[in-house]
């Protein structure tokens, strides 16, 4: 059924269709109608057998969704920046305990100073803490996502906490058409949840108990392992989710027009139907620029971006992050993907804390890399002059 | 070129240069005749944007849209029912 609906609708319904037993939040802005749409649905009745527990900060909404997950409740949370690092001592502690515990990040800027305005340095954070990462690029993208994300990461050779990462504002506030899932066809495309261990009363477990130095390190690996084997987990699921809805979203990225492309730009998130838009017009110029929209972050399709782009010339990533004392954080993962190759790799951070990214700027920094105006390395594009002074 | 402050310092004052009055959908309208000036949306209101004044011996509550964002808490907590929450001209368009 299609309807035009705003992104937080778009993830509140398709979250409803999942059938989640156990919804834990704490408002932040520009989550917030996500988990008022879902508290809605709860207090009309249309969440059956779940409980929606309004929490008293993420840290607890995240704590609250551990107990859940581990006593084998389908849960749901929805956060984004401050509020994601408050829940990532919880978070980090939820992978490592093997909890598939979907939550979805809207992304937003990190303080301070104080921004409610979107980039990704909030998921960037999250980086390295077994959390699945996947980005979408539009609302549809978003809402078809949920019940590919409850698929993946309650597999049993999987059970990790999915994030999916949604562009704050950019794509949470816009009003997008989409095609709303049915109640039966997730049913028929999710099955329920069954947990390999659970907490109850009659069997007491410990979750993610104490493990001294002679054992800690195989919880680890086994971690790394798990992130490992969902690679071919979320191929076969977004591999059906296409056969199944006959929207193919592609894989863990979507590489168009990338063979035989002299340049190639690699984006995530909102920002990519822009950069597309711009490659479009300039390959009917006759430019050879292709584009790789990266959809997994983590685990990160690393075989997968050395095969689309091993023979591309010049690499040019935009993102809205940065690793304060590096580079951004996509470039450093594309360079590492791509080493011992011969490409060129641009790295350019754009629209942090909601700065606008103008068409005149991607135009301008594709050209500039073609025409051979700028070295390798990485720049900030966007930023005014300016000077700090001491108040 | 423009200057920012180390660490995004600022002094005393510098917020209410920033106009949030239209983060809002909605703002209140206040009923003058029904208004007691009891103060209760004054003491309530989040922003500080209500103020109690008088007039010819009558008190009512004057509000500063420059910084009210619409939360409606006045109209909430007003005992005599004299605040009503407006919709802005600019969103009564909706798309269902």
């Amino acid at each position: 059924m299609m309807k035009v609906v705003r992104g937080f609708y778009s993830v509140a319904h398709a979250v409803k269709t999942c059938k989640p037993n156990v919804i834990s939040a704490y408002p932040i802005t520009p989550q917030t109608e996500i988990v008022e749409n879902l508290a809605a649905m709860y207090a009309n009745g249309e969440l059956e057998n779940c409980v929606y527990i309004t929490a008293e900060s993420e840290f607890s909404a995240a704590s609250i969704l551990v107990g859940a997950s581990a006593a084998g409740a389908r849960t749901f949370t929805a956060t984004c920046s401050q509020g994601l690092i408050l829940m990532s001592e919880v978070l980090i502690n939820a992978a490592g305990m093997r909890l598939p515990i979907v939550l979805v990040n809207t992304n937003r800027a990190l303080s301070a100073p104080l921004s409610i305005w979107n980039d990704h340095q909030d998921s960037m954070f999250m980086r390295d803490a077994g959390i699945i990462q996947v980005y979408v690029e539009n609302n549809q993208e978003a809402h078809d996502l949920i019940p590919q994300a409850y698929k993946i990461a309650e597999n049993s050779k999987v059970l990790l906490p999915f994030m999916v990462c949604m562009d704050g504002f950019k794509l949470t506030h816009a009003y997008e058409p989409v095609n709303l899932h049915t109640q039966e066809m997730i049913d028929e495309f999710l099955p329920p949840y069954e947990p390999v261990a659970k907490l109850s009363v009659e069997k007491p477990l410990t979750f993610g108990a104490y493990a001294p130095p002679h054992i800690y390190m195989e919880f680890r690996v086994a971690l790394q392992n798990a992130m490992e084997r969902a690679r071919k987990v979320i191929e076969d699921v977004f591999k059906e989710w296409a056969e199944f809805t006959k929207r193919d979203w592609s894989g863990h990225i979507a590489a168009e027009n990338v063979d035989g492309a002299e340049t190639a730009v690699v984006t995530m998130g909102s920002i990519t139907s822009l950069v597309r838009d711009v490659i479009e017009e300039l390959r009917k110029e006759g430019k050879k620029v292709g584009l790789i929209k990266l959809r997994t972050f983590r685990p990160f399709p690393n075989d997968e971006i050395k095969k689309a782009l091993e023979d591309v010339n010049k690499v040019i990533v935009i993102e809205r992050a940065v690793s304060f004392g590096n580079e951004g954080q996509v470039a450093i993962e594309i360079k590492n993907a791509l080493y011992g190759g011969n490409n060129e790799i641009y790295s350019f951070a754009v629209g942090l804390g909601g700065r606008d990214v103008p068409r005149e700027l991607i135009v301008k920094i594709i050209d500039n890399v073609m025409k051979g105006k700028v070295k390798q390395g990485f720049y900030f594009e966007g930023v005014h002059e300016f000077r700090e002074v001491i108040p | 070129m423009i200057e920012i402050t180390i660490g995004a310092i600022s002094k005393p004052m510098e917020a209410k240069k920033i106009k949030t009055g239209d983060w809002g959908t909605e703002y209140p309208v206040v009923d003058i005749e029904k208004c007691s000036g009891c103060k209760s949306c004054e003491m309530f209101c989040p922003d500080l944007c209500v103020e109690v004044v008088k007039e010819n011996r009558k008190k009512y509550a004057v509000f500063n849209y420059d910084y009210c964002k619409g939360c409606g808490v006045c109209a909430f907590v007003c005992p005599e029912d004299a605040i009503k929450m407006e919709m802005k001209e600019i969103y009564k368009l909706e798309v269902e």
